[in-house]
């Protein structure tokens, strides 16, 4: 299987982000002085990288043999059937991301940046994670290539998701857990920050999502832009023609952006982002950054964020441990500027009625975060015309989320 | 050299306040003693006091961090004093209030230290308005290196406020000869490949950077991140640094004393640092 091209990078995309990597006014790099130069060095390495025939045709070997690649676009008929009207309704299609190794969309990122810092020679790895689902899939690569993995992550989430702590662990990554601040994947990521600051020389930071700084956001984009790659070819397969509206949950927003990248040009094509409103906006509890934040910078880039009056960062708070960020990548701020992407939220009530609905109409359990796009479909698919063809990112199975769901539905296990 | 010439060149304004702080004590062969600390830790009333104290104990320059919820370049100490800080109640507004409450008795230069995004948050213009009004001086953002430092540079300095840069031991050799030409009052050298906190012993190839950087310009080079007491003071004296920023250590000075004891303690342990850099 080719998923990516060598110098493959669309051309119309050139000025996304800029060379200081701007999207509008949105992105940049706010970072210490220290990590400026390894921020030119991964810019110049990833470039090289596309360019090198060698190192597209690995990714795309272990795309296909290791991660599972190319995930099925999957009708849901149940699903679909559930939301048809008696003039009809829309055709739900799942890009099951799911069903990659690790069990979500995180690899494919995880993957292109270890084989980038096998390129660049360091040996060493750190990531963040919230949910766990990214430090799970940089451990499985780090595994695979040999090298040393330390993932930050908030005390709060470890005990949210024990099960992706010791699977990390299983997979010889050591888990660090920080107690500053929230406890959640906001301090994570500062923390993974500083340990990059002070190691910057040996270690690469393999960011889980497409916020901070430059060239991150573009960097992630463009290892998950296969899942967006293949929904289109799949949607020319199975109907043959564009899908009308794409839907993906958006916490720093790296499922959704890999969704959303080849279509961005294709302005025929919807596309929503779908944010955590926790415990609903008006309780000032939830983790709705496009939705409810002012501009700011946070991690490196400037982007919407929730923050105080005086510029402090605000907790975030979703039942969904990988949503409950309070910054969101920049390119997602710079989409719904231009008016390009609409973004909406749903509580962690909706979120949880809709995983207990896909799991019962189409036998797959998705993950707490994956849950809130499905969410979404209770006030969308009226709306829409009868025969309109949707593409949901399933971007995560359910797994790791049953012990949080069964503590809601009041569930002993 | 016409004597014209020579004429402009001693007559020459210096171009700041900082940067002629620099120029009078390198004239009395001595280097600045530039002690930080966090405003509002452990209260904003005890802050304004130990600020008195501690240019009554020898400061040539006081840092005066503003606390920010997430500050990346900081280690453990410094951030539970923003920690401690934002608890009291602290806000940038409050902070240059305190600041503006002591013009007229405060009369060392002072520089304030704050991340991006409570300055972004006030505005740019509005920031360097109501911090030159309180008396600032001199400005240092951590996290805004040179390509995002280009537009607020000329917003601080119309308001008479210097936007210090830094560069790090991983600075690149001409990078560092951009900002040091760039960066005003002098230029910030950050002793280590890391966050800010209490360093037993300094990287020996910071001795290389003071030199590459008093080559590239003639800004004065302040060291600091890292430097926890007397003997690195005379150290980095005897590597040719114009001034030194005494951090972490000090805040663990305010953060270890006793409740009410924490302006003498500060003013005690700057009075140290001064004797060492006078040796």
């Amino acid at each position: 299987m080719s998923f990516y091209q060598s110098s493959g990078h669309d051309l119309a995309d050139a000025a996304r982000p800029t060379a200081l990597g701007r999207f509008g006014r949105y992105g940049g790099q706010y970072v210490p002085e220290t990590l400026m130069p390894a921020l030119a060095e991964l810019e110049q390495a990833a470039s090289e990288a596309w360019n090198d025939p060698e190192f597209v045709e690995n990714l795309n070997k272990l795309l296909s043999s290791y991660v599972g690649r190319a995930t099925p676009l999957y009708e849901a008929e149940r699903l679909s059937h559930h939301y048809r009207r008696s003039e009809g309704g829309p055709r739900i299609w799942l890009k099951r991301e799911d069903l990659n190794h690790t069990g979500a969309h995180k690899i494919n990122n995880a993957l292109g940046q270890a084989l980038l810092a096998l390129r660049m020679g360091k040996k060493r790895v750190i990531a963040e994670t919230g949910a766990g689902q990214h430090g799970v899939a940089t451990a499985t690569v780090c595994a695979r290539f040999g090298l040393e993995c330390v993932v930050y992550m908030g005390a709060e989430d470890m005990r949210r998701q024990a099960l992706n702590v010791f699977r990390m662990r299983l997979l010889g990554a050591t888990v660090k857990s920080v107690n500053a601040g929230t406890a959640t994947l906001k301090d994570a990521t500062s923390e993974a920050i500083r340990d990059w600051v002070t190691n910057v020389e040996t270690t690469h930071y393999i960011l889980g999502s497409v916020a901070g700084p430059h060239p991150y956001p573009m960097l992630v984009r463009d290892f998950h832009a296969v899942i967006g790659q293949e929904t289109l070819d799949q949607c020319m397969k199975a109907f043959g023609r564009l899908p009308d509206v794409l839907i993906a949950c958006v916490g720093g927003g790296s499922n959704a952006m890999g969704l959303f990248h080849p279509f961005v040009q294709k302005t025929s094509v919807r596309m929503i982002g779908v944010e955590a409103a926790g415990e609903g906006i008006n309780t000032g509890r939830h983790a709705a950054t496009i939705t409810e934040g002012r501009v700011g910078v946070l991690h490196g880039a400037m982007s919407l964020l929730l923050q105080d009056t005086d510029g402090q960062i605000q907790e975030a708070h979703s039942i969904s441990a990988g949503l409950d960020y309070p910054g969101v990548g920049p390119e997602h701020s710079y989409l719904k500027e231009i008016g390009r992407a609409e973004y909406v939220s749903v509580t962690d009530q909706e979120a949880l009625d809709a995983l207990r609905l896909v799991s019962e109409l189409e036998g797959i359990i998705p993950a707490l975060e994956t849950a809130h796009a499905f969410a979404w479909l209770e006030k969308l698919c009226p709306t829409l015309p009868p025969q309109a063809e949707l593409v949901i990112n399933c971007s995560g199975r359910g797994d790791k989320d049953v012990n949080t769901v069964a503590e809601k539905l009041g569930v002993q296990l | 050299m016409t004597l014209k010439e020579d004429l402009l060149k001693v007559n020459k304004p210096p171009r700041s306040i900082i940067a002629s702080r620099f120029l009078r004590l390198k004239g009395e062969g001595r280097i600045a003693l530039m002690p930080f600390i966090m405003a509002g830790d452990p209260d904003i009333e005890i802050s304004r006091e130990i600020l008195l104290r501690l240019q009554d104990s020898g400061a040539d320059m006081i840092e005066l961090g503003i606390p920010y919820s997430d500050p990346l370049a900081d280690g453990p100490v410094i951030q539970a004093a923003a920690a401690r800080s934002l608890n009291s109640g602290t806000t940038t507004p409050r902070v240059l209030e305190m600041l503006k409450s002591l013009r007229g008795k405060l009369t060392v230069p002072i520089i304030l230290f704050t991340y991006s995004n409570p300055l972004l948050n006030l505005g740019m213009e509005r920031f360097c308005d109501e911090a030159s009004e309180a008396g600032a001086v001199g400005l240092v953002v951590p996290d805004l290196p040179l390509e995002e430092a280009e537009r607020l540079s000329p917003i601080a300095e119309a308001r008479g406020i210097d936007l210090v840069l830094l560069v790090a031991p991983t600075t690149t050799p001409t990078r560092m000869e951009r900002i040091s030409e760039r960066s005003r009052g002098f230029t910030y050298l950050v002793s280590v490949t890391g966050v800010t906190g209490v360093r037993s012993v300094l990287e020996e190839r910071v001795e290389t950077l003071v030199k590459d950087l008093k080559r590239s310009s003639d800004n004065p080079v302040a060291i600091g991140f890292g430097i926890s007491g007397p003997k690195q003071i005379q150290q980095v004296r005897s590597w040719g640094a114009d001034g030194a920023i005494v951090g972490s250590a000090l805040v663990n000075h305010i953060a270890l004393a006793e409740n009410g004891s924490e302006v003498e303690q500060a003013g005690l342990f700057c009075e140290e640092l001064r004797k060492a850099a006078d040796l």
